[in-house]
């Protein structure tokens, strides 16, 4: 079995366009929280989102890159960019050897909403443009930045709703470890516009806290009463550790473990039974105890009764050792398909600049959430070991444990 | 439209939105080879046509457009016709 290192982390989100300002968001408590009012105007019941805004790439992509992409590949390119270069994988180094790419994403919206409305007006699909198929297709954040980096390994897209972004990571860990591949691009990627999560919204699953938007993702707290949609790219890029040695590779972390499970329940109440199966799943592929784990970066994404569930999931396995647990979506608001990436790369930041993030907007826990040592503070702290926990509807659960290279 | 109309909107939208150099733009430019379109590139010209001068370009008669000149003179041909 091969050991699976992180060579590599990249961000583009609410909270930073990248690693620096990400970390100083992190520290700092700070939300990417905002209201779109366009949202309000159409029918939205909350207009509350995480604010990312749109990388400006004419000039460094070519036009029929750029025809091609959605939003969040625009995102996926950012947050790659800097992971290779943080990584040191140079163009050379992508066309000499066998790199893979697997990104989580479960929507593409715009481009579907547009064809059809121009085929409904002109009767003529002539007339939609060469970009659309490209952009409309779940697997487009694959499709795109294979071509543009010219990638020769596996490559596919990772469809497990809010776990999409982990499930890839864990894919990319489990491919590398069984010797298929050496060297693959992971993460996740989320669109952020008009048309995206109107159907999400359709459930009254967003918080509608709308005069408060930066209080308005509190995870565990009392008074949390839906999440906060958000989005942008993580990349991961993970290495089998003799060749990351081999060419000197900068070795950030450890990929030690990956638990999945299903609810086998219900399309969208999250259960506890899943969420425990999960985890004990990472705990036993990464060969420690409950105790090993010194940080959790918690799902929690400000609903009710998901919190709630998660909360009595992580008691029963972290009950005697309590370890600090944050969510970081009180700051970025729920990342959603690129959430499980993007949740490991804030992780890993922790990790190597030794604190944790605090729990923001967490007042007061309720009578489940209380059990939690949930921090409201920028914690400076040693985290030799952390677990991500990421789950999504269908009862889609995934849990990765990453630990320093030592 | 003039046929000195047609060339100067057909040269401005290679040169804006394919973001061709201007310095390459000739009545015997080869589209493909020249030019360096391709044949996605193709979809999107026969929609900007569409847009800008009302013409529907079909694929059969795109595939004898081979030069600027041969798409000045199509589309000239078929204001002609109208």
């Amino acid at each position: 079995m091969n050991r699976v290192v992180i060579t590599g982390i990249g961000i583009y989100s609410s909270i930073g366009k990248n690693l620096e300002e990400v970390k100083d968001s992190l520290l700092k408590g700070r939300s990417g929280i905002g209201i779109d009012q366009a949202r309000k105007d159409i029918g939205f019941q909350s207009g509350l989102t995480g604010k990312v805004e749109r990388p400006q790439l004419k000039g460094i992509l070519d036009r029929r890159a750029r025809v091609c992409m959605p939003q969040h590949a625009e995102f996926a390119y950012m947050s790659t960019t800097e992971a290779l270069k943080q990584a040191a994988i140079t163009h050379e180094f992508l066309h000499q050897n066998e790199v893979g790419i697997l990104f989580g994403n479960d929507s593409s919206t715009p481009a579907v909403i547009e064809c059809v409305d121009i085929v409904r007006k002109t009767k003529d699909t002539r007339m939609v443009g060469s970009g659309s198929v490209f952009q409309s297709m779940n697997s487009s954040v694959t499709m795109n930045l294979s071509v543009i980096f010219q990638l020769k390994g596996i490559n596919f897209t990772v469809s497990g709703a809010c776990a999409s972004g982990s499930h890839a990571i864990g894919m990319g860990y489990l491919l590398i470890r069984h010797g298929y591949q050496k060297t693959i691009i992971c993460g996740g990627a989320q669109e952020v516009n008009l048309f995206c999560v109107g159907s999400f919204d359709a459930l009254g699953a967003f918080s509608k806290r709308e005069s408060e938007p930066e209080k308005a993702s509190r995870p565990f707290d009392k008074t949390r009463d839906g999440l906060v949609p958000s989005g942008g790219a993580a990349t991961v890029i993970l290495e089998d550790l003799d060749s990351a040695l081999r060419r000197g590779a900068p070795i950030i972390g450890e990929v030690i473990g990956y638990g999945f499970s299903s609810d086998g329940m219900h399309i969208s109440v999250p259960d506890i039974d899943g969420p425990i199966r999960a985890i004990s799943m990472a705990l036993k592929d990464a060969g420690i105890g409950a105790e090993k784990i010194d940080y959790i970066n918690a799902h929690a994404t400000s609903t009710p009764l998901g919190d709630q569930n998660e909360a009595r999931a992580i008691d029963t396995i972290f009950g005697s050792c309590k370890p600090v647990i944050s969510s970081t979506k009180s700051m970025t608001g729920h990342e959603m398909w690129m959430a499980g990436a993007s949740e490991v790369v804030y992780s890993t930041i922790m990790m190597q600049n030794s604190f944790v993030a605090p729990n923001i907007n967490l007042v007061e826990p309720d009578e489940f959430t209380c059990k939690l040592n949930i921090t409201r503070v920028t914690l400076q702290k040693n985290i030799d070991t952390f677990l991500s926990n990421s789950f999504g509807f269908g009862g889609t659960n995934s849990c990765l444990i990453i630990k320093k290279f030592h | 439209m003039t046929r000195e109309n047609i060339v100067k909107t057909i040269n401005s939208l290679l040169i804006e939105e394919f973001e061709i150099e201007e310095s390459v733009i000739s009545p015997d430019a080869h589209l493909k080879d020249d030019l360096g379109l391709e044949s996605l590139d193709f979809v999107d010209i026969a929609v900007i046509v569409q847009k800008e001068f009302g013409l529907t370009l079909k694929g059969e008669e795109m595939t004898s457009i081979r030069t600027l000149q041969n798409l000045y003179d199509y589309i000239y041909n078929c204001y002609q016709k109208k």
